[in-house]
């Protein structure tokens, strides 16, 4: 079970890899594919599940492409 | 599961995608003060005043009323806002050709009388839009496309510090310089904008917060790069922290 | 309505209060410190703000800021600051914020001096500072109507959206003359279009930018439209005697003023002579004149420049009737008995 997630819109991106580095899990990674700039956008990568909501992600990222949910313990 | 929102773009922002550079540091300061307009809950009442510059169109990216200034006269025009309509909260933005070249003489002036305005001033060492050429704030030694061979203090004088110039005018009640290149850079420099908009709504006085920033197209490095340059070479020229602070820190 | 002596200068800031402008941004210089200074001494007083600027450049943006969220906002200065004003009126004009300006004018180039001029003619009516942009601009020749054309000053700024400019001189500034003002409740309402807060609407731009050549054409065109309408609706001028007259004179302002004079004496001797006064320099009264000249056989120009205002006036008449021109220039101001002479000289040559 996930504790957290992200999204991230893909046509924003234009890979500056900012989130990528400033992930501590390690989770973000370049997209194979191009957005319609013709960037190789940012995309979770995360099968372990490792993401812990922590937003270092959404903090550096200068396009505001990123949306971070967590987990709502009940 | 249920899953809840942690972070997501802020209300205050419009959406419209922003027309910067990959790794460009505008797009992490018009956020956070997206994000410090919507905790103060003011943007019904907040009025942008955007400057000439790479961030000309920064009035487009707010969902805020909003103006272009002439080159450098955002604080003028903030001043004759403010003193019109007191009820109104007032910021400008601007880069460091703006606010330290050409207008230098209304920033020093709007903070000396204390103008309920906030400034939140980026420093990139460059002049982005016009493509490279010398800033006020360029490091010595440093190549720009009209320092082409590095710039010297004979010729061009040194970088010019605006906290350690305007820090004496007693119109000042928040002044801070910082930067947004790690996670807790981006909190840091999240509570200087609120403070400085916090002074502004207590009547305090002026208010800036200058922020470091990367400009990995005209400095001619990938965005990674340039944030280790900044770290190695801008920190030292411009040291961080806190330079006035009026405003406290109860709630 | 009681009259009271007062300035040229001091009944525009009076006249201005009375209109609703409770915001003024200045910086001082001569000759029009006066009205910088009655705006201090009297804003306080009704719960307006005045704020000295720290130089013209400041002022003018200072101006947009107040226009901008709505508010009756006004500046003077004299010929060099006006100059320094030209970035931001540019700006003004294409962002459509009412303002109203006061540029006594002195004489000039440069530094020049600080005596009465016209010399900012070119300046006020045919741009000053960039792009395809019109000031509104009124030539009052006496205290009472300098007083009387700032009310309609106000009111064109905010009717138009556009920058209306008071083209005065040191000699109307300073002078002395009884003057009344109207005691008429005054009430605006900029809430359409000023930036007072996004609120239960989407945010609001006001600018003077648009990076799209298309989209700033039609802002262009916009803006040429509201300037054809001036020219259509807002039209003044004074005729003297012009109905049976074979000579006519064209001067505004002061110089409208001691050319009245100059009829005065061609009429006691006999001659046939008028004055036609542009009041609005921009939009000038090109038919007017055109009719007025119609039966004359010279129109004398005459001004407190090398000739500026002469340039329209031949516009006007197309050649139809010869058009004569005296001036002094530097802040040297032409007397009614010198400009006769210059006239009787001048009826001569033709004969």
């Amino acid at each position: 079970m996930k504790n957290a997630y992200i999204e991230i819109d893909k046509e924003r991106c234009k890979a500056c890899g900012l989130c990528i580095s400033a992930c501590p899990q390690g989770i973000i990674r370049f997209s194979s594919e191009f957005n319609s700039k013709g960037y190789h956008p940012a995309e979770p990568n995360d099968p372990e599940a490792k993401c812990t909501g922590c937003g270092f992600c959404y903090m550096m990222c200068p396009d505001v492409c990123i949306t971070v949910y967590r987990a709502v313990k009940v | 599961m249920d899953y809840k929102v942690a972070y997501k773009m802020p209300r205050s922002l419009s959406g419209k995608q922003f027309t910067y550079c990959p790794g460009c540091h505008h797009g992490i300061v018009h956020r956070l003060i997206a994000e410090t307009i919507d905790e103060l809950d003011l943007r019904e009442k907040t009025i942008i005043v955007a400057p000439v510059g790479c961030s000309v169109f920064a009035y487009e990216f707010f969902d805020i009323d909003g103006t272009v200034a002439p080159h450098g006269r955002a604080p003028a025009v903030a001043t004759g806002m403010k003193r019109a309509r007191p009820d109104l909260t007032i910021f400008t933005y601007q880069g460091d050709g703006d606010l330290a070249a050409i207008g230098t003489a209304e920033m020093i002036h709007a903070a000396n009388r204390g103008e309920l305005i906030t400034t939140i001033f980026i420093n990139n060492a460059i002049y982005g839009m016009t493509g490279g050429q010398m800033a006020p704030t360029t490091l010595l030694g440093m190549k720009t496309t009209t320092s082409p061979y590095g710039r010297k203090a004979e010729k061009e004088g040194y970088p010019v510090h605006v906290c350690e110039i305007i820090k004496e005018l007693q119109g000042v009640a928040f002044l801070a310089r910082t930067k947004v290149t790690t996670p807790r850079d981006v909190m840091t420099t999240k509570k200087y904008i609120k403070k400085a908009f916090q002074a502004q709504l207590k009547g305090l006085g002026y208010s800036l917060v200058e922020v470091l920033s990367t400009c990995p197209t005209n400095w001619g490095l990938s965005p990674e790069k340039a944030i280790k340059w900044l770290e190695e070479n801008m920190t030292k020229e411009f040291p961080l922290g806190v330079y006035v602070d009026k405003v406290g820190d109860a709630k | 309505m009681n009259k009271i002596m007062m300035k040229g200068t001091e009944a525009i800031g009076e006249a201005a209060i009375r209109a609703g402008c409770r915001l003024y941004f200045g910086y001082p210089i001569t000759p029009q410190s006066e009205l910088t200074e009655y705006m201090a001494r009297r804003l306080p007083q009704v719960e307006g703000t005045f704020l000295q600027a720290e130089s013209e450049v400041a002022a003018v943006n200072m101006i947009y800021g107040a226009s901008s969220v709505g508010k009756r906002v006004m500046t003077s200065t004299s010929s060099p600051g006006f100059s320094l004003m030209q970035e931001g009126v540019s700006y003004i004009a294409c962002a459509q914020l009412p303002s109203v300006f006061v540029n006594v004018v002195r004489g000039g180039p440069g530094l020049g001096d600080i005596q009465p001029s016209q010399g900012d003619y070119f300046q006020a009516t045919k741009g000053g500072g960039h792009g395809d942009y019109k000031l509104l601009v009124l030539s009052p020749s006496t205290v009472q109507e300098a007083a009387d054309l700032t009310g309609v000053a106000f009111e064109l700024a905010d009717k138009y959206r556009n920058p209306v400019l008071i083209f005065a001189d040191g000699l109307l500034g300073q002078m002395m003359e009884p003057v009344s003002f109207s005691d008429k409740k005054v009430s605006y309402d900029n809430s359409s279009w000023a930036l007072i807060g996004a609120k239960n609407r989407p945010a609001r731009q006001v600018t003077s930018f648009n990076i799209d050549p298309y989209g700033l054409e039609k802002m262009n065109l916009e803006l040429q439209k509201k300037y054809k309408l001036m020219e259509e609706n807002e039209i003044r001028y004074e005729t003297t005697l012009t109905e049976d007259a074979d000579i006519l004179i064209v001067a505004h302002g002061t110089m409208g003023r001691i050319a009245k004079s100059v009829v005065e004496m061609a009429r006691k001797d006999g001659l046939k002579v008028g004055l036609f006064r542009p009041i609005t320099l921009y939009p000038f009264p090109y038919e007017a004149l055109r009719k007025s000249a119609a039966d004359v056989s010279l129109v004398l120009t005459v001004e407190m420049s090398s000739g500026q205002m002469l340039e329209d006036v031949r516009l006007a008449i197309a050649e139809r009737t010869r058009v004569e021109f005296y001036g002094r220039m530097a802040g040297v101001v032409p007397m009614p008995l010198e400009i006769y002479e210059v006239l009787k000289q001048k009826i001569g040559r033709r004969s």
